[in-house]
């Protein structure tokens, strides 16, 4: 038995139109849209706090309106962790989306990464090894789940499942071993849908994103780059492709870059399902655009779940000015000195420095804060220069905004509780 | 004659955290030995000394003939606190390219 499960998206700000593809003419059974990064969780908990409402991905909205449609004619079902801060009010909009298309497609909501009450504040961050309560005042903690906490709204029935933080990989290894009849519980299985999953979850980085270098590494048609699908076998083998006439290529080498991308330890690639090992994989190309993976071993999964952990790290403020022409770069030193001697009766330590080539560059000049009318007087200081610096210096920008930091620690999987709840047309029920 | 690393191999950059990871590959694999040779932790770990900050490990990859470095930025290295332009240091991986390696 093969499943077709394809990749709609692979950062919260990606493009639309290779989904839209994808599902019109793609013979997908399964889409996956991952939109969410460590900090956009962060940021989501916090104008939740401002607005109850609010928290899940933004651009939900406008991408499930183009999206929907699609999926719903032509049968495919869809998993993403669109549902970020606020999976259930996601998924409420996505429920009035389909009822508005006259679908009365089942919606889940996997809930119960969010374990900021569960958190010990004690506990060390990985990063910096010291207590998580030390760092600031901690504003959001979310486990990563795993597929185990997919597959109960897919067994449910569910055609679009809206999760929050869930480990990228699993959001396809979920939809895959429940087309295929895998038990998660077996760690080649898991270690299989993990594969493909890492491969897919950035979208366009398999097929010629992220990669094109002119004259070594030429990327065709990329402006209307197509994102990838995998037909993934019973037995755990796959071959992933591209739909013809999209732009882009996928070869050995697209397929090699991003199979270890963020990859920090190739013999145990630990998510929620399993610890994966790429040291047996094989790339091998059938054809233009075809490229079959085999090989993923597992090991059993790790005992305790991530956390990421959102704080509050103050401020920061970015701050540049042009300088172009013969001496630009002494004119651009001499006005980061400048800045320098001008805040250091401050408490500010700003990191200054001359971007660019020798006649064309930018002094930038950033700093972080808890103190935001310092980082104001910073920005203002660079501003100054127009008429208290060097000559020539020109195309001020500054940005100041609100900075969420993002440390990592461990949370027993005993005190993580994941559910669904399935948002039918017109009434809700829980699953699990 | 050394020549810039860009010549025999590609490279692509992620980010985990405060680490860099930085996946080598030659464009032929049968170049695979000559970066393996050339391309060492300390050698990466000394080109990129203004972005990396800690240790610098590598994993050889002989099945995938690639090399895969993994790079402490320093504990103030986030994506969202880092005082650099690029807070992800995704152009870690180009700015490798200009290493010289001896073919």
């Amino acid at each position: 038995m093969t499943t077709r499960i394809g990749s709609g998206a692979g950062f919260a700000g990606d493009r639309v139109e290779p989904a839209e593809d994808l599902l019109a003419r793609g013979g997908l059974d399964d889409l996956v849209l991952e939109c969410l990064a460590e900090r956009t969780i962060a940021l989501g908990q916090q104008r939740r706090l401002a607005d109850p409402v609010a928290g899940y991905d933004r651009r939900l909205p406008s991408r499930f309106a183009r999206l929907l449609p699609l999926a719903v004619e032509h049968g495919v079902r869809v998993v993403t962790n669109m549902g970020a801060a606020n999976p259930l009010e996601g998924g409420r909009v996505t429920r009035g989306l389909l009822d508005s298309l006259g679908s009365t497609a089942a919606v889940a909501v996997v809930t119960g990464d969010d374990v900021l009450a569960e958190l010990d504040l004690d506990a060390p961050a990985w990063e910096t090894g010291r207590p998580l309560r030390e760092h600031g005042e901690i504003v959001s903690a979310n486990a990563y789940l795993g597929a185990d906490a997919i597959l109960p709204a897919l067994d449910a029935g569910a055609r679009v499942v809206l999760t929050g933080r869930v480990a990228d990989p699993s959001l396809f290894l979920a939809p895959l071993a429940h087309r295929l009849g895998w038990d998660l519980a077996d760690p080649s299985a898991a270690a299989a849908g993990t594969l493909v999953g890492h491969l897919l979850e950035c979208a366009g980085q398999l097929t010629g994103g992220y990669f094109a270098d002119p004259g070594r590494k030429d990327v065709p048609g990329l402006a209307r780059l197509g994102f990838p699908f995998a037909d993934v076998e019973s037995d755990g083998s796959a071959t992933f492709g591209k739909l013809p006439g999209t732009g882009g290529m996928l070869n050995r080498a697209t397929v090699r870059e991003q199979l270890l991308y963020e990859i920090t330890d190739p013999g145990a690639y630990r998510t929620p399902d399993v610890s994966l090992d790429l040291f047996g994989v094989g790339l091998d190309e059938r054809g233009p655009d075809r490229v079959r993976v085999t090989g993923a071993r597992g090991r059993a999964r790790p005992d305790e779940l991530k956390v990421s952990v959102g704080y509050r790290a103050g401020s920061k403020v970015e701050a540049e000015i042009s300088y172009a022409g013969p001496g630009a770069h002494a004119r651009a030193a001499l006005a980061g000195e400048i800045v320098a001697q001008r805040l250091s009766g401050t408490a500010l330590r700003p990191r200054v420095e001359v971007r660019g080539g020798p006649e064309d560059c930018r002094l930038r000049v950033a700093a972080t804060s808890h103190d935001v009318a310092l980082l104001e007087l910073a920005g203002d200081e660079v501003e100054a220069l127009y008429t208290n610096g060097p000559a020539g210096g020109g195309g001020v920008r500054v940005h100041l905004g609100e900075v969420v930091g993002i440390v990592s620690t461990l949370i027993p999987r005993a005190r993580v509780r994941a559910g669904v709840t399935i948002l039918e047309a017109g009434r809700a029920r829980t699953a699990s | 004659m050394p020549v810039p690393l860009r010549e025999l191999a590609h490279c692509r950059a992620g980010d985990k955290g405060n680490l860099a990871t930085l996946s080598v590959f030659p464009h032929d694999d049968a170049d695979f030995a000559v970066l393996v040779r050339e391309v060492t932790a300390r050698r990466v770990r000394e080109h990129l000394a203004a972005w990396v900050g800690g240790e610098v490990v590598r994993h050889e990859l002989p099945n995938l003939c690639a090399l895969q470095f993994v790079c402490e930025r320093g504990a103030d290295a986030g994506v969202t606190t880092s005082l650099e332009l690029d807070t992800h240091g995704k152009t870690l991986g180009t700015l490798l390219l200009s290493l010289p390696v001896d073919p």
